[in-house]
């Protein structure tokens, strides 16, 4: 039987490639393209205001009062601007230790320092982000370590939310600098030492610039994580973030939840075509 | 690149704040998981084990765990099969299209967790008529874990030349016997790694699964964010939250050491693709991916 079926394949390259991809592009194609376009078409429905159920036509009603309603203004405001912040914050604390790994620390360190970055990046998101709830709380580590200095954490608040979403997506960012560093030729570096530059004029003049796609590309992860998270508010915060009101909404008004899931895509996009333009689709 | 000792100095601080900044947060919960008292507070006044047998004797915690787990196998398993299959394709064959196959593929991981969850929901209860289940999260970490396999297998097979498969048929050996011989067995340890890793992204997960699971069904994210708000809950959350972490980093890290021993230094590549499992091979390597 597999013998015959192996025949039936040899040298049919088509047939090889479509048994292989059927089930893949089914999946991925149908399944999730597919639930992307529900999503898309949801938007447009309604909810009765008096029975609950799910109309299905067409309305723009929910674009509209996502447009007009001052509070969602607001919101995404509020989203968009705290996923700028976190981006720079990450990029200016991520710089240093990617340069570090990449040009400066031995091979050994270099090892442990991937790994040391990478295992947080890959597990216990929500547990992160509990334990900042218990450090920033008025009990806290926080409190009790500015206590000497007579000062006190920022307590609840859109403080907390950057400081603890640029805490969760730091290493998002130094991984892809990271990388970018170690692609620059060390000859490129001399040479611009050999002709006099100071250690200053070359990380300015010739780091920076090579290095400037890796960073934006980093961005894109610090940037899309922060607009879909609705966890971090709503651990270290009393304020709404984009994520609030989707999850808020699943369950009594699904067409709005729709809805407001297709600002972070329309964001996303927007910040995409600029990122590749910018040249950082090199460094993913 | 030559420093001056201050700058160097300097460097190493930045380093050493930045990694302190990582870590703390995941050492202040590993220590309040042994907090002799039941309140949260800086520092705890004494340390105990009590907490642990605690939290193993309930039974909501035995049933989360079992739900992780099963959740975390059945989506590995089939994002190993749809993986592998998909990166045999784009490594293997030129045909039309193959540059969306890992735009494709990476997708659900690089739009918010928050979309691929609406997405999903919406269209399992309002376009299917599905009742959401564990079998609905299962299909949901499913979609996002393929990513992981795809990228280590696809890797390796770049590395691993295609004239090896051709010598095999060239010596008679017919497609099936290639792949069973030639193929699987240069794959090994890249699908070993790629299945840790989904198990771990899978098992760490809470928003797809927040809107992918059935009414009465915790995963351990789950169980530990709906006690978060009940302060008598804490001390056993606490030991639950240690028990994430490591359940989430020893498979990260033993995926690192079996695709590391390749090419020597340390495997990491750039970004959320990172996450998305290229951990793949040696040195960091970068390649252009369509990623959207």
């Amino acid at each position: 039987m597999s013998r015959r079926l192996a025949n039936l394949f040899h040298g049919r390259p088509h047939l090889q490639v479509g048994a292989l991809l059927a089930g893949p592009i089914g999946w991925l194609v149908i399944g999730y393209l597919g639930s992307l376009l529900v999503l898309l078409i949801a938007a447009f429905w309604t909810v009765d205001p008096l029975s609950g159920e799910v109309i299905r036509g067409l309305s723009f009603e929910n674009i509209e009062t996502l447009v007009n309603e001052p509070v969602y203004r607001t919101i995404i405001g509020r989203t968009v601007l705290i996923a700028a912040l976190v981006t720079v914050t990450d990029a200016v604390l991520a710089f240093p230790i990617a340069f570090y790994m990449a040009k400066v620390a031995s091979r050994r360190g270099k090892a442990v320092l991937v790994v040391a970055v990478l295992l947080p990046l890959w597990s216990s998101y929500l547990v992160k982000v509990y334990s900042w709830r218990t450090m920033l709380g008025a009990g806290g580590v926080i409190n009790w370590a500015l206590a000497p200095l007579g000062l006190h954490g920022p307590g609840f608040g859109n403080t907390a939310v950057w400081l603890v979403m640029s805490y969760l997506w730091l290493p998002y960012m130094i991984l892809p600098i990271y990388a970018g560093l170690e692609r620059i030729p060390g000859s490129l570096i001399s040479a611009s030492e050999d002709l006099g530059a100071s250690p200053f004029t070359t990380f300015r003049r010739v780091i920076l610039p090579l290095a400037f796609p890796a960073v934006v590309a980093g961005s894109i992860f610090t940037f899309a994580l922060t607009l879909g998270d609705y966890i971090t508010p709503r651990l270290v915060s009393n304020n709404q973030f984009i994520g609030n009101v989707i999850f808020n909404n699943i369950s009594n008004n699904l067409p709005f939840a729709s809805a407001l899931a297709l600002v972070p895509i329309v964001v996303m996009v927007a910040y995409l075509l600029v990122a590749r333009r910018l040249g950082a689709f090199e460094h993913i | 690149m030559r420093l001056s000792r201050r700058s160097a100095l300097l460097l190493r601080g930045a380093v050493a704040v930045g990694l302190a900044f990582i870590y703390v947060p995941l050492i202040v919960i590993a220590i309040y998981a042994f907090n002799s008292s039941n309140v949260l507070e800086w520092p705890p006044p004494g340390l105990t084990l009590d907490w642990f047998p605690k939290a193993f004797e309930s039974e909501s915690v035995r049933e989360a765990l079992l739900t992780s787990v099963k959740a975390g196998v059945v989506a590995t398993t089939i994002a190993l099969i749809l993986g592998t299959l998909a990166s045999l394709a784009v490594a293997r064959h030129r045909f039309f299209g193959r540059e969306t196959i890992s735009f494709l593929v990476i997708l659900p991981i690089a739009l918010p967790g928050i979309v691929t969850g609406v997405a999903l929901s919406n269209t399992f209860t309002q376009v299917l008529g599905v009742e959401l289940s564990l079998l609905t999260v299962i299909v949901g970490h499913a979609t996002f874990c393929i990513v992981v396999v795809y990228n280590n297998v696809v890797a390796r097979l770049r590395r691993v030349s295609g004239s090896f498969e051709e010598a095999s048929a060239d010596l008679g050996a017919h497609t099936w016997q290639t792949f069973r011989f030639v193929t699987v067995p240069s794959l090994k340890t890249a699908l070993a790694a790629g299945a840790l890793l989904a198990f771990a992204l899978s098992f760490d997960e809470i928003i797809v699964t927040t809107f992918t699971i059935g009414a009465g069904e915790e995963t351990l994210p789950i169980w530990i964010f709906s006690r978060l708000f009940r302060p008598n809950q804490l001390p056993i959350v606490n030991v639950v939250a240690v028990l994430v972490v490591l359940i989430s980093i020893i498979p990260v890290y033993l995926a690192h050491r079996l695709t590391r021993e390749e090419g020597g230094a340390a495997a990491a590549r750039g970004g959320r693709a990172e996450r998305a499992g290229r951990m793949e091979g040696g040195g960091v390597e970068v390649e252009a991916t369509a990623v959207p």
